[in-house]
């Protein structure tokens, strides 16, 4: 992995040694006949489990969505269509208009990651290596708009919008998500973790201090800016609210504030190809990413 | 993945855990510093003044102010006194939407934090696959929640929906589930733990990970069984994540917005009406946007007492050691 190869303050073997793992059962106890069995039954169980309430209603909407309306209203329902209709998806794709609303979720998503790393890296910077005089102050005025919950802010935050001329263009909402403490907090802990020492050799090498930034800091911080840029790519993907008031007018709106909007009026089998195809980009960037996204989560949740 | 290893040691805890001074990481001390610059420091910050300056800390202090004027936007604002609050207290949608939003977050938190912590558990138990198991436990959490939420709304169709099918076929009475004023919000937290309980996963797995194993080894020696060592070494040991995420859940849940909104639209009869439904509806659907800001700092006043009692409450428990 090659965004792997820089560790702030760690020994620079290339693979660190598995930290010993273990659950609350001891692994001998796993040794033994029964504990073997146990384990090979809790296993089947988990698998069962997750399989039925995690996969089960993803896989009940794909294969209904393969199915044509008469099989899917029938009872007893049936586990894989008879005929695998993909003309459903042929049309969903093209009488919903589904390239436009992909598109504009793109860009909508696009700008959004883009705005939140400009912003937050450098803040990050600034408050973590350039520290300037009050920027205690200003990372405190930060930090507590952690505290305001979304919910609060939208009205004011959509009046402000409104005053600014903003409607109706995609700004509305790369410009507030820029707004993220969360990342600003993230980013400054990661660059607070890279050496002085290094920093302070950059400079003695003549490096003006946008160069550190560009030549030390942002390729030291590749894992966390991988991390945090699909987050913001996965929320913007997944945000409704605020799209749907910021951009009234249905050519501009992301795919999930148009599905909103038609739910009811389209034909159940078209629907259901629409919410499976408007899924597909994100959760293909999940399998591809998920160990990252799983282990980030996992640290920066905390 | 190592730079992203849970088990690195943290200068600091989660920004939730107090005020803006404890977030921040200890100050270096050194008296020299060759990276400093207070003038470059404010231009590399001027994008955040600006992003935080607009679109964060001035809506805070718009939205109060706000909540003391009447706003139409087709004529001048008008200073108002605390009539919206007035009105609000006379709207008795109002106090429905409270009552809802409150069973809707006890449900939630009783199911949504149980389900999790029991599956990381088993999870964490499990010598093969734990990774496949954690990313199909969050796959839900990935899907759009429009998505998810138009899913379980024709899973809830009392005629044709899976729901229903799956009670008939266990000889059971189909249910109107979001159609039915009772069974309006259990569907509701049904749907939003479904949609959740991945995330909170995570994070359990996350901590039950970062427990250290001599910790189990000395309690085994000491003789303590299955159950002695959950209760006194697992749990004690989770205890700061815990809290936390219940306090996160707790605030999270009593801004419930798209699951009414798509699913029920607030019915049957205002039955699954929840506050954040109402502010949106006080501004977008009646145009009173000085109503819904008071209803915002009601919501925000709520909140942050809930926050101070739960912290209250929990400080001698909630100590920093995990």
């Amino acid at each position: 992995m090659t965004t792997d190869q820089i560790r702030p303050r760690r020994p620079q073997s290339p693979r660190r040694p598995r930290p010993l793992e273990r659950g609350i059962v001891s692994p001998l106890a796993y040794r033994r006949p029964r504990g073997r069995l146990g384990g090979a039954l809790v296993w089947l169980g988990l698998a069962a489990v997750l399989g039925l309430i995690a996969i089960g209603p993803i896989y009940w909407m794909l294969t209904s969505s393969f199915k044509d309306t008469q099989e899917l209203l029938q009872t007893p329902p049936t586990w894989l269509p008879a005929v695998w209709h993909l003309d459903n998806y042929v049309t969903a794709w093209t009488v919903l208009e589904l390239p436009r609303y992909i598109l504009n979720t793109l860009v909508i998503a696009g700008g959004t990651v883009l705005t939140e790393l400009v912003v937050a890296s450098t803040a990050a910077y600034s408050l973590s290596v350039l520290r300037p005089r009050g920027g205690g102050v200003v990372f405190g005025a930060i930090i507590a708009t952690l505290f305001i919950p979304a919910t609060i802010i939208f009205v004011p935050l959509f009046v402000t919008i409104r005053d600014l001329g903003l409607i109706n263009n995609p700004l509305a909402i790369w410009l507030p998500a820029a707004a993220s403490a969360f990342n600003v907090f993230l980013l400054k802990r990661f660059f607070d973790q890279i050496p002085r020492e290094l920093l302070d050799a950059s400079r003695i090498d003549g490096a003006t201090r946008m160069q550190t930034l560009r030549l030390i800091v942002l390729p030291m911080s590749k894992p966390i800016l991988s991390v945090v840029g699909i987050l913001a790519l996965m929320a913007s993907w997944k945000s409704f609210l605020w799209p749907m008031l910021v951009l009234p007018d249905p050519r501009l709106q992301p795919v999930s504030v148009m599905l909103a909007r038609i739910g009811e009026d389209v034909e159940l089998k078209f629907l259901l190809a629409a919410l499976v195809m408007s899924s597909i980009p994100v959760v293909v960037l999940f399998l591809i990413f998920q160990r990252r996204i799983i282990d980030g989560l996992g640290y920066i949740q905390r | 993945m190592a730079v992203l290893d849970e088990r690195r040691p943290r200068p600091d805890r989660a920004p939730f855990a107090g005020g803006a001074g404890q977030a921040a990481p200890p100050e270096r001390r050194r008296r020299l510093s060759l990276t400093r610059s207070t003038g470059l420091g404010y231009v590399f910050l001027a994008p955040a003044l600006v992003a935080f300056g607009v679109f964060s800390w001035f809506p805070i202090g718009r939205g109060i102010v706000l909540s003391f004027q009447s706003v139409n936007f087709a004529t001048e604002s008008v200073w108002v006194g605390v009539e919206n609050y007035a009105a609000l207290l006379r709207d008795s949608l109002f106090l429905v939407a409270w009552r809802n939003t409150a069973v809707f977050t006890a449900l939630s938190l009783v199911v949504g934090f149980v389900v999790p912590l029991i599956l990381a558990g088993v999870i964490n138990e499990v010598r093969r696959g734990g990774h496949v198991f954690r990313a199909i436990a969050y796959l839900p959490v990935v899907l759009p929640p429009v998505v998810s939420l138009l899913l379980w709304k024709w899973f809830f169709d009392p005629d044709v929906g899976l729901a229903n099918t799956i009670l008939r076929a266990f000889g059971g009475e189909g249910l109107r589930w979001i159609y039915d004023p009772a069974t309006a919000i259990p569907s509701l937290v049904l749907v939003d733990t479904w949609a959740s309980f991945g995330s909170a996963m995570l994070i359990y797995c996350a901590a039950l990970r970062g427990i250290a194993p001599g910790l189990y080894e000395a309690a085994e020696l000491d003789g303590a069984g299955f159950v002695r060592k959950i209760v006194h070494i697992t749990l004690p040991q989770m205890r700061y994540i815990l809290l936390v995420t219940l306090l996160l859940h707790l605030i999270g849940n009593m801004q419930v917005f798209t699951e009414p909104y798509v699913l029920t639209g607030g019915g049957p009869n205002g039955a699954t009406t929840t506050i954040a439904l109402q502010i949106y509806d006080y501004a977008f659907r009646y145009n009173d946007y000085g109503a819904a800001a008071a209803a915002s700092v009601v919501l925000g006043l709520v909140l942050a007492v809930a926050t101070g009692l739960y912290l209250w409450a929990t400080r001698r428990w909630s100590g920093n050691d995990n």
